[in-house]
C-alpha cells in the first residue's frame, strides 16, 4: 500500500509508470473542448473513452479483413476468423487464465445476465427454489433475476446494505439456504463504489450447492480479476467501459457448467447438426454465440486489453486509489455536500456518488456541463438502491487512467461556482 | 458563464426554484393527479380546486430539479382565475412551445416564456413538461367524469 501526502497532485502524476499526460494524449476525443472549456470527462463507469490504437483496430478490421468467421473457406474469412479467436484467448489470459472455450462473447455484461437468467434458469430452477442478489446492484444484474423469480415462481431474496454503502453480511448464513440455486452480485457497485468480497460469498453459497455470479462490469475495467481466485462460477462484463467498442461483452463460464447448459439465442453457428426434428448443439463457446457476433469489436477488444495491460492492472488500480482518495478528501470539504458509499479508497473504486441538500443531480450534471465537465446524474440503472439511500438521483462522476488531480479540482471548483450560480 | 446556461437558468426561473408558488396544501379539490419523471426520480402532485367553472386555488407540489420545480410554480401562478378550457389551452401551447412546435399564446403568459430557453437543452425538457402535460391529464379525468380518481401520468407515456 502507498503512503504519501494528500491533496499533492505532483506525487499522483509522478507515479512510477503511470504518466497521465501521456495518456490522455492516446485519446483524441479528449483534446476537443466542450462549451469553450477543456473537456473534462468523468463519466467512465457508463463509458470509457478509447485510444487511438482502438480505433485503428477496428478501422483495419474493416479496411484489410472484413469477412465472416468460422465459416468461409477464402483469405479473409480465415484472418477474421483468427484475429476473433486470438481476441478470446487473450481475453482467456486477462481474466486470470482460464481456457478459451470458458469466454463467451455476448453483446455486453446485460447479454450475459440475460444469458445466464434464461439458460440457468432453463435447467437450475423450479418453483420455491431462491435467488439471492443484493441491494446495490444495477438493473443488468437485478431485473433478469426479477423476469426468472417470476416465471418459475422461485424466490428472490437479497443482501442489504449498511449505511456506510457495504453489503450487511451479518445474516449470509441466513440468506443463503439450501434453497438457493443462484447467488449473483455486482464485484463493484455502479453508483457506491463499493468493491464487495465475492469471493467470502462465493464460498458461502458454493457451501450450499449455489451457482455464483459476479458482475464485473464496473470492476473489470479497474483492477487485477482473477475468475478463479474470485471463485465465480460466471463473470460478466462489457467491453465498451475499458477502452473497447461497444455492444460487445464478455461472458465467463466455467466449463463443466457451460457444456451441459442449454443454449439462450439459437440460430446459425450455435449448432452442430440440424434436422427439422433435431437439432445437436455446437460446442463450447460456440453454443452460446448464436448468429454473426461483433466480430470488430470482439478483434479491437484485444488491442484495449494489450493497452490496459501495458500500463498494468495493478497500477491501474493504485492510480484510482490515489485519486479517488484526492477526490474524496476535496468533495469532502465542500460544505453539506454529501458522498455515497464508503469514505476509504482502499476498499472502493473511483465511481463517486455525491448530492447536495438543494441543487438537483440534473441541475448539477448541466451546470458542470457548461462548463465541460461530464458528469452523470440520475438513479444509475440502481433504482431499489436509490430507494434505499432515499434519494431520487444522484450526481456521479467516474474517474479513469486519463483523469487526474487537475480534472478533480476542476469538479471541485465548479460545483462551489454552481452553489453561487444557483444561489441556494 | 455560458449563455445557453443564463438562457435555461433566467432570473425568473430561479426565483420560483428557489420560492416556488402554489405549495400551500388545500383542503377540497375538484380534480386532482400525479405526474412522475422516472428518469430522474422528479414528481409532482397537483391538486385544483374550482369555483363557478374558473381555478380557485392550486397546489403544486413539485419535487426535483430547478426546471420542473419552476415550472409547475410558474403554472400554479399563471391559472388562477382561468377557466378549465382556458388551462388547457394554455397547458398545450406550453406543450407545442417547450417541443419547438408552432403555438400561439391567446392570453395572458405571466412567466411562462421564461421557459422557453429550456428548448436548447433537450435532455431537459422534460423537466418542463411535467408539470404541464400532469396538469392536462387531471383536466381529461376532470371533463371525462373521472375527478374523483387521482390522474397519474409519467413523461415516459405514450406521445407526450
Amino acid at each position: 500500500m502507498h503512503t504519501r501526502p494528500k491533496n499533492n497532485m505532483a506525487v499522483i502524476e509522478s507515479e512510477p509508470g503511470f504518466a497521465v499526460e501521456k495518456i490522455k494524449a492516446d485519446f483524441p476525443i479528449l483534446s476537443q473542448k466542450v462549451n469553450g472549456h477543456r473537456l473534462i470527462y468523468l463519466d467512465n463507469a457508463a463509458s470509457s473513452q478509447k485510444p487511438q490504437v482502438v480505433i485503428n483496430a477496428i478501422a483495419k478490421y474493416y479496411q484489410e479483413n472484413n469477412a465472416n468467421i468460422h465459416r468461409g473457406l477464402h483469405a479473409l474469412a480465415e484472418r477474421a476468423t483468427s484475429a476473433y479467436e486470438h481476441s478470446r484467448s487473450r481475453v482467456a489470459r486477462f481474466i486470470g487464465g482460464v481456457n478459451p472455450e470458458e469466454v463467451i462473447f455476448t453483446g455486453g455484461t446485460t447479454a450475459g445476465v440475460n444469458l445466464l437468467s434464461y439458460s440457468l434458469g432453463e435447467q437450475f430452477i423450479k418453483a420455491g427454489d431462491e435467488i439471492l442478489i443484493t441491494e446495490m446492484e444495477h438493473h443488468a444484474n437485478l431485473v433478469p433475476w426479477v423476469m426468472l423469480a417470476k416465471r418459475k415462481n422461485a424466490i428472490l431474496k437479497r443482501i442489504p446494505i449498511t449505511k456506510d454503502g457495504l453489503l450487511d453480511l451479518t445474516n449470509l448464513n441466513e440468506l443463503i439456504t439450501n434453497k438457493t440455486k443462484i447467488v449473483a452480485l455486482a464485484h463493484m457497485s455502479n453508483v457506491l463504489g463499493t468493491i464487495n468480497p465475492v469471493s467470502e460469498i462465493a464460498e458461502a453459497g458454493h457451501k450450499r450447492g449455489a451457482i455464483v455470479i459476479a458482475d464485473g462490469a464496473q470492476a473489470a475495467p479497474h483492477m487485477p480479476v482473477n475468475v478463479r481466485e474470485l471463485g465465480v462460477d460466471f463473470y460478466a462484463f462489457s467491453a465498451h467501459k475499458m477502452l473497447g467498442p461497444t455492444g460487445l461483452g464478455v461472458l465467463y463460464g466455467r466449463q463443466e457448467l457451460l457444456e451441459t447448459l442449454p443454449p439462450f439465442l439459437t440460430g446459425g453457428e450455435m449448432i452442430r447438426e440440424v434436422y427439422f426434428d433435431k437439432i445437436t448443439w455446437n460446442e463450447i463457446p460456440h453454443k452460446f454465440e448464436a448468429g454473426t457476433p461483433p466480430i470488430a469489436g470482439a478483434i479491437a477488444f484485444e488491442t484495449a486489453i494489450d493497452y490496459l495491460e501495458r500500463i498494468g492492472m495493478d497500477n491501474i488500480r493504485r492510480h484510482e486509489i490515489d485519486l479517488t482518495e484526492y477526490a474524496i478528501d476535496k468533495l469532502s470539504q465542500i460544505n453539506r455536500l454529501e458522498i455515497q458509499g464508503p469514505l476509504d479508497a482502499q476498499i472502493r473504486g473511483a465511481a463517486i456518488s455525491f448530492t447536495d441538500p438543494k441543487i438537483h443531480p440534473h441541475d448539477i450534471s448541466t451546470f458542470l456541463d457548461s462548463k465541460g465537465i461530464a458528469i452523470r446524474a440520475g438513479h444509475h440503472c440502481a433504482q431499489p438502491l436509490m430507494r434505499a439511500l432515499g434519494k431520487v438521483a444522484t450526481a456521479r462522476a467516474s474517474l479513469y487512467i486519463y483523469n487526474d488531480a487537475d480534472d478533480v479540482d476542476a469538479l471541485v471548483e465548479a460545483i462551489m461556482e454552481m452553489r453561487k450560480y444557483f444561489g441556494v | 458563464m455560458s449563455h445557453e446556461l443564463d438562457l435555461m437558468y433566467r432570473d425568473v426561473i430561479l426565483d420560483h426554484y428557489r420560492s416556488p408558488r402554489g405549495r400551500t396544501p388545500i383542503d377540497k379539490s375538484d380534480f386532482a393527479s400525479e405526474g412522475h419523471n422516472p428518469a430522474c426520480g422528479d414528481d409532482i402532485s397537483l391538486k385544483v380546486a374550482l369555483d363557478n367553472g374558473t381555478v380557485k386555488s392550486i397546489y403544486a407540489n413539485c419535487r426535483g430539479c430547478a426546471i420542473s420545480t419552476a415550472s409547475g410554480s410558474i403554472m400554479a401562478e399563471i391559472l388562477k382565475g382561468k377557466t378549465i378550457d382556458e388551462a388547457k389551452v394554455l397547458a398545450t401551447n406550453v406543450k407545442q412551445m417547450l417541443k419547438g412546435e408552432e403555438h400561439e399564446f391567446t392570453d395572458n403568459v405571466g412567466d411562462i416564456d421564461a421557459l422557453e430557453g429550456v428548448k436548447k437543452f433537450p435532455v431537459r425538457i422534460k423537466c418542463a413538461l411535467l408539470a404541464w402535460i400532469t396538469l392536462l391529464e387531471g383536466i381529461k379525468n376532470f371533463q371525462t367524469g373521472r375527478s374523483q380518481e387521482v390522474a397519474v401520468i409519467s413523461t415516459e407515456s405514450g406521445d407526450q
